[in-house]
């Protein structure tokens, strides 16, 4: 963003735009990134619930999870940690002595390292 | 019809308050700040006024609520003296910088340590270079006009800083004189009503205030509290200017007394100025050209129309009532400033500083007398003798 | 003003708006705004806030840009509550003037440990004491994370952090860390509750008892702090909860002085579950320093004894 003037900013540190934080794009800090997997999202919305940076897509009118807003995502791995059905196959695959990758595309989130991924 | 009452500054102050009717007060007590937020406690209790009185538990809190809900789009004044001052000193330097148009009465008391309840402005002082507006009152009615001033000037569009209006502790702030009071109409026609531009409750319109700043714009940010200081003298000639043609008063950036054709002149503040008044008759009786000139306006500092009121003298004497410590030969602020103004616009003239009143220390007619004879020995012989005296000190 | 408030189901809140934007520049993983979104979700009037300078401040706010959608003030570090008490003046004031219409706005305040258990205490006190009708929100991260992790009150027994470092001589914080949520709920003010962004539906439903109690409100919100508790970024949510397990952060409310748990963890966990999950806590695994995992266990078994005893469930 350009630097602005005195004269072109309102005063006393006032910022009017509300949320225009939003023009700062902070997918650019990701190591790691978010991608669906095999299994199936059942849209529960706990991924939602629990993204620090609002980078849950949603269709509001369905009621569905949709993707990752990859402009903000982070990278943190919240989602792919707490998603349960993450968390079922997890548990699963260790019942059987397997410890999942969280790259592991029988996830639902798979967590991938960011610049190694070929979609 | 305007009445004429016997109040004390305090009181005085206080009734402006109640007739100017702000949103919100949020003050603390402190000596001898305290008879002017009890009146309007009473006020608030019998229902004389719609204001919003929040009973804050310190200054620093007082100070952070007065920005709060000035800028939630409130009108907002308060009061506060010395260590109270001290203690609110970081949020002071926010109501400016976050552009809060917020009026503040000024009960000027010595600050700690020792602690002491009496008068001297090293409590103003030490505000200087926070941005606000800051107006000295020689007495109540001088308190009450410049309160009300303080409102029309803090809010004005193209100044909105904060104001403090100075009077002595004690002295003036506690001493009962004959105040004429306007009618509570007129001065509610006078302040009007606050129009915020930019209020946080205004919902439609989110917004943020006090974000962080890097290097890359604290500067801008400054550049333009710098801008409002300087619109701000003409805004306050405009609005005084205004008040003197309503409430026939004769206020200006100053007030000279008997200057124009002295020889030398003090310069003092507050009510002293009144004390000097009579001595300056005095020896006007006796044949010597003497005269005073009295501060009204100090921040923003009109260098520029004091050095002309000034520029015909033989000698200038300021007094101080306070001390910059460790300032160039441990003067007083006033007289370095004078200084600065005087010689920047080319005034030559001997200049000495005469400290007084620390801590409430009286200032007697003979002891104004004593400064006055070393003013016209400065003016015959042209050399200062002594840069900086500090008068009534037990050696 | 929300005729039926949303139904705190996942799917019905997510249909909310986002009120704090994407776009801030907090930690990836920060517990602090998990805990924002989740309560301004659940609230459906309009809100402004008053935050203090800290981590949240600090990071949604670097101008020219900011991540709020509400009106938000920051004034300075320990006096969240002293600003929101005037901006609540002024509305009231307003208000009743007639100069802005009524809007059931809802007055909140948000504010690390560090600006609410040390340095805000004070603003914080005075501002309930009066009663002023707002929520203050203390996201209870255990140090001052934004100037460097350094020690606060709240900084658990025995954590490093960079003002009580792990050293030769000195093993860490050497003191038990206050119990804010107690002395808030001493000042008898309609409602007091400790909450966690990991049981999102109890942190919720308490964010809306606090709102409409009438008065004044406080919550105490454990925010885990991955970059200072030295923890995986994902592991935000499941460390929060594990604390809550062991009972380290009990969940509870203080409703008109009715002491009421909310959860009781199927399980309670040893605390050293959760200590051994955290870089700050490496050096209590030495053996000449295990003994403190014993006396912040005792600490934990202490409060939490009370706690069941004030709740009725003893």
């Amino acid at each position: 963003m350009e630097l602005k003037g005195w004269r072109d900013i309102p005063i006393g540190g006032m910022i009017l735009e509300a949320g225009n934080a939003v023009e700062y794009l902070t997918g650019g800090w990701r190591a790691f990134r978010p991608v669906f997997g095999q299994a199936g999202c059942i849209h529960c919305m706990q991924c939602w619930l629990f993204c620090p940076d609002s980078s849950i897509l949603v269709d509001p009118d369905n009621e569905k999870m949709v993707g990752f807003d990859l402009n903000y995502c982070k990278g943190c791995g919240i989602c792919a940690s707490i998603c349960p059905v993450n968390v079922k196959i997890i548990k699963k695959a260790k019942g059987a002595g397997e410890e999942l990758a969280q790259d592991d595309p029988r996830l639902c989130i798979r967590t991938v390292e960011e610049g190694k991924f070929e979609e | 019809m305007s009445k004429f009452e016997a109040l004390t500054g305090n009181d005085a102050v206080a009734t402006a308050m109640r007739q100017i009717n702000p949103d919100v007060m949020a003050a603390y007590p402190i000596t001898p700040q305290t008879s002017t937020v009890q009146k309007f406690a009473d006020f608030v209790s019998d229902g004389l006024v719609d204001t919003e009185f929040v009973c804050v538990e310190s200054e620093h809190s007082a100070m952070s609520a007065c920005v709060g809900a000035s800028a939630a789009g409130a009108r907002v004044m308060t009061a506060t003296s010395a260590n109270g001052l001290a203690l609110m000193w970081e949020i002071v330097y926010i109501a400016a910088s976050n552009r809060c148009p917020i009026a503040m009465s000024l009960v000027n008391r010595a600050l700690s340590a020792p602690i002491n309840i009496h008068c001297d402005h090293s409590d103003v002082m030490g505000m200087r270079d926070a941005g606000w507006i800051i107006f000295f009152s020689e007495n109540g009615q001088e308190a009450y006009d410049n309160i009300i001033q303080a409102i029309r000037i803090g809010e004005h569009p193209d100044v909105l800083l904060p104001v403090a209006v100075c009077q002595d502790g004690f002295i003036t702030s506690h001493g009962m004189e004959r105040v004429e009071i306007y009618e509570d109409a007129e001065v509610k026609a006078f302040v009007g009503t606050y129009r915020p531009q930019w209020p946080l409750l205004d919902l439609e319109h989110p917004k943020t205030l006090g974000p962080l700043d890097f290097y890359d714009y604290y500067y801008e940010h400054k550049r333009q509290q710098i801008e409002a200081m300087e619109n701000a003298q003409r805004v306050i000639l405009e609005v005084t200017g205004e008040f003197n043609k309503k409430f026939n008063r004769n206020y200006s950036l100053f007030e000279p007394y008997r200057l124009e054709d002295a020889e030398v002149a003090v310069i003092a503040v507050n009510s002293t100025a009144g004390t000097v008044k009579v001595v300056v008759d005095q020896l006007r009786d006796e044949g010597l050209k003497v005269g005073l000139l009295k501060p009204r306006l100090f921040r923003p500092f009109p260098a520029q129309e004091l050095a002309s009121a000034l520029g015909h003298l033989k000698a200038v004497v300021v007094m101080d009532r306070s001390v910059s410590f460790g300032a160039m030969d441990n003067a007083g602020p006033l007289f370095l400033e004078l200084v600065a103004a005087l010689t920047l616009h080319g005034v030559q003239v001997p200049m000495a500083d005469y400290v007084y009143g620390l801590g409430g220390r009286d200032i007697l007619p003979r002891e104004i007398e004593r400064v006055y004879r070393d003013a016209l020995k400065m003016a015959e012989t042209g050399r200062v003798e002594r840069l900086v005296t500090y008068l009534s000190v037990r050696e | 003003m929300a005729t039926q408030p949303t139904k705190l189901t996942p799917k019905e809140l997510s249909k909310r708006p986002e009120r704090l934007s994407p776009g801030h520049r907090l930690c990836a993983g920060c517990g602090a705004s998990i805990i924002v979104r989740q309560m301004l979700a659940a609230i459906d009037d309009p809100v402004v806030i008053a935050n203090a300078t800290g981590c949240l401040e600090v990071g949604t706010t670097i101008y020219p840009y900011t991540a709020w959608r509400v009106p938000w003030i920051h004034n300075a570090f320990e006096n969240a509550a002293s600003t929101i008490s005037g901006v609540e003046a002024a509305y009231r004031s307003l208000v009743r003037q007639g100069k802005i219409p009524e809007q059931n706005v809802k007055f909140l305040a948000f504010a690390g440990d560090g600006g609410t258990y040390d340095i805000g205490i004070q603003a914080l006190s005075g501002a309930v004491e009066r009663g002023h009708q707002f929520l203050y929100v203390c996201y209870d991260n255990g140090a001052y994370m934004n100037t460097g992790i350094q020690r606060s009150s709240a900084t658990p027994f025995g954590a490093h952090t960079t003002t009580s470092p792990a050293g030769k001589v000195i093993p860490g914080k050497q003191q038990f860390r206050k119990d804010l949520t107690a002395i808030m709920a001493a000042h008898n003010i309609p409602y007091v509750a400790q909450a966690a962004p990991s049981k999102w539906k109890d942190l919720m439903q308490k964010t809306r008892k606090a709102v409409n109690c009438g008065g004044a409100a406080f919550m105490n919100v454990l925010a885990s702090c991955n970059r200072g508790w030295r923890h995986g970024t994902d592991e935000t949510i499941e460390l929060t909860q594990l604390a809550v397990d062991a009972c380290y952060w009990p969940l509870y409310e203080v409703e008109d002085g009715e002491w009421r748990l909310t959860y009781k963890p199927k399980e309670k966990r040893p605390v050293e579950e959760w200590l051994k999950r955290q870089g700050r806590f490496r050096h209590v695994f030495r053996p000449e320093n295990r003994h403190m995992i014993d006396e912040l266990q005792a600490e934990v078994d202490l409060r939490w004894e009370r706690l069941l005893r004030l709740c009725g469930e003893a």
